[in-house]
């Protein structure tokens, strides 16, 4: 075999459960441990009811707008889960549900949908970089922050990712290419939601997969089933441990489908019929794996309610958090620009300043 | 040694070798900058002395080489990095407005980016299509920036020390046709800060010339002719278009009631236009004449053999200190 056709991925996407929540044969992936799969259900569980939750307040006026992993929450789960706690993870403004995840305050995250910031928390906290809304400028990043790593002899991987209309961009390409030359100990995630804003993943590429992206750079590609929680999960580890080890970046390819529109402002149905969706309905990956976890009696009755009120418990703190009428303060305008503000920008903190005093505010 | 005879190129070579030695955190990286020390050899002997991780050649691709370097200062280092040429910079444009100018601001001062990406700019070497345009003006008009260019070997050799110092981001343009002049150079006196900070090059009490980078020697020029012929004229080196020093530049004008801005981009919405802006607006009862411009034309950066049609020179300064309204003295 040439030695590039290992850099290849799979024929099919790698699975672990078919969407009956049935054990398939994994091609050599081992499945998680059921206590590992069951942290995977409750975060799954909690993401569902982030993305609910966020939605609503949407409705409510409370948030200005809310990119929803609905549908993806296995690759929200598998990407926060696969990561030590040193790690990094680098998300995208649809990957909230990953964000919290890992450990960020919900409410924090939500500070740049509310617009009383940009990024609302410390990235340094929990190691997870500001949700980026440019496209694949923060995989970039992603290497940068590995490279460092490895320079001094640390055993960090990071975690960057992207979706399917990103990796049309250079820096996609870009980042994976210094990846692959430095050794940065990265992961590659690309959720594949068939959809950018309303493109469809044919006018986007004609390669064979987003993962065969990865052999043009000496990066192995990977397909999985991204509704598919227990695969996503073993895939997205296996690659971290290989990053870990010195094995280089890996780029792993979810399958998986936007369930709803864009945005709230997005109206999907000016690009794609419903006809399109609900065949995805079947193809949940909270309701397969809790049939697994059911038939494996590892969610019992106690446990599902314990799950349910967590997600709960999150649901209302984002609810209380947002709904907390709060007014940023003007003068921070200036505050960050640069360590020390400049002369020019203390000037126009004060003229702002006076023209709010004579105001009467 | 107090003081010793370097070019411009030198002495970026040397602050970028004390800067290496004092500071672990420091990485130098960029195309062509390993064992070949870059097209200008401002990384000349870097790799072997430092080794291969300290400074190091990276794939050809400008926007990789400033994300990367956003990533690497995320992670407690501070990048400095080279980009071989004013133009070929433009694909990290996005990299360098979106990220490394707005993180601290975005993450509210949590994460600082102390990263120097070093550009050679502006004309006045022959340089073909692509390889002289001043670009100044988009990192000056990008908030988060700190832009800064030095017009001799020992501002060059301090202006980088401090901008590698820097808790910010810093856009450090270099001048390329000043590469090659040669002065002495005092490294054990510390310097006071350059950053944001212009200075007198030159006293006069007639009018003042305000330039940078490659217009300082232009200027200085100008206004040693000018004193064959009587004229008495102040020269100011800007040094750091951002943040500017209104202070020096201000009193300067003052001082001598008149003033004319030099610099190679072309004129419309320039760092030039700005400073004609800002000069009017805090000196206008001390000014006996509007604010004079000699820049370069609204037109891209031309062909080797047009360019001096281009680059302002001596003459054309000397007539614009001459359309200062002297007839009402």
């Amino acid at each position: 075999m040439a030695e590039h056709q290992g850099l290849l991925p799979s024929e099919r996407p790698l699975q672990l459960l078919d969407e009956t929540g049935t054990p398939v044969d994994g091609s050599g992936l081992a499945m998680p441990d059921n206590r590992r799969l069951l942290e995977a259900y409750t975060s799954l569980v909690i993401g569902r009811r982030v993305n609910d939750q966020a939605g609503a307040l949407v409705r409510q006026g409370r948030l200005a707008v809310y990119p929803s992993s609905h549908g993806q929450e296995a690759c929200q789960t598998g990407a926060a889960l696969a990561l030590a706690d040193g790690d990094w993870l680098f998300p995208t403004y649809r990957d909230t549900a990953a964000v919290i995840a890992r450990g960020v305050d919900a409410v924090e995250v939500l500070t740049l949908l509310k617009g009383d910031w940009h990024a609302g928390y410390d990235p340094y906290a929990h190691n997870v970089a500001p949700q980026a809304t440019p496209l694949a400028t923060q995989l970039l990043h992603a290497v940068g922050v590995a490279h460092a790593a490895r320079l001094r002899g640390e055993d960090t991987v990071v975690m960057a990712l992207c979706g399917d209309g990103a990796t049309s961009e250079g820096d996609f390409h870009e980042a994976l290419n210094f990846a692959a030359v430095f050794k940065a100990p990265v992961v590659f995630f690309v959720q594949n939601n068939e959809y950018a804003i309303s493109v469809p993943l044919a006018r986007q590429s004609a390669a064979p997969s987003l993962a065969h992206k990865g052999v043009g750079y000496g990066v192995q590609g990977e397909r999985v089933d991204g509704n598919d929680t227990a695969a996503v999960l073993a895939v997205l580890e296996r690659a971290a441990e290989s990053a870990r080890s010195g094995g280089g970046p890996r780029l792993v390819e979810a399958h998986t489908y936007r369930m709803q529109a864009h945005t709230n402002a997005d109206d999907d149905t000016r690009y794609r019929d419903s006809g399109e969706v609900d065949p995805w309905v079947e193809r949940d990956p909270l309701t397969r794996m809790e049939k697994y976890l059911k038939r494996k009696r590892v969610l019992t009755k106690a446990k599902q309610a314990e799950i349910t009120e967590a997600a709960e418990a999150v649901a209302a703190h984002m609810r209380e958090g947002v709904a907390k009428d709060t007014d940023p303060e003007p003068a921070e305008l200036f505050a960050h620009v640069f360590a020390d503000p400049t002369p020019q920008l203390n000037e126009q903190a004060a003229f702002l300043a006076d023209e709010l005093s004579r105001e009467g505010n | 040694m107090a003081t010793e005879k370097l070019s411009m190129a030198q002495a970026l070579n040397r602050a970028l070798r004390d800067s290496l030695t004092e500071d672990p955190s420091v990485y130098v990286f960029g195309e062509d900058v390993g064992p070949l020390g870059g097209v200008f050899r401002i990384t000349d002997g870097l790799t072997a002395e430092f080794g291969e991780d300290r400074c190091f050649d990276t794939p050809l691709a400008e926007s990789g080489i400033v994300g990367m370097a956003v990533g690497m200062a995320m992670n407690g280092m501070r990048p400095v990095v080279e980009m071989q040429f004013d133009a070929f910079a433009y694909p990290a444009f996005e990299q360098i407005v979106s990220h490394v100018a707005k993180t601290r601001n975005r993450t509210r001062g949590r994460v600082g980016l102390p990263i120097v990406i070093r550009v050679p700019f502006a004309g006045g070497i022959g340089g073909v299509e692509h390889h002289c345009d001043s670009s100044e003006a988009y990192y000056a008009h990008t908030p988060g920036l700190k832009v800064v260019t030095p017009a001799t070997p020992e501002d060059a050799y301090h202006l980088l020390r401090e901008a590698i110092a820097s808790p910010d981001p810093v856009v450090f343009m270099e001048p390329k046709k000043l590469y090659w002049a040669k002065e002495e150079v005092d490294f054990d006196h510390p310097a006071p800060p350059a950053m944001g900070k212009a200075v007198i090059r030159r006293e006069g009490t007639d009018a003042t010339l305000i330039a940078y980078g490659p217009s300082v020697p232009t200027a200085l020029e100008a206004a040693e002719a000018a004193a064959q012929e009587g004229r008495s004229l102040q020269v100011v080196d800007v040094r750091s278009p951002v943040p500017f020093d209104d202070e020096t530049v201000c009193a300067a004008v003052r001082s001598t009631g008149r003033a004319v801005v030099i610099a190679e981009a072309s004129g419309y919405a320039s760092v030039a236009s700005e400073i004609v802006a800002r000069v009017t607006e805090r000196c206008f009862h001390s000014l006996a004449a509007p604010v004079r411009r000699v820049t370069g034309f609204d037109i891209p950066f031309p062909p080797p053999k047009l360019e001096r049609y281009q680059l302002p020179g001596v003459d054309r300064i000397l007539d614009a200190v001459d359309d200062l309204q002297w007839e009402d003295q």
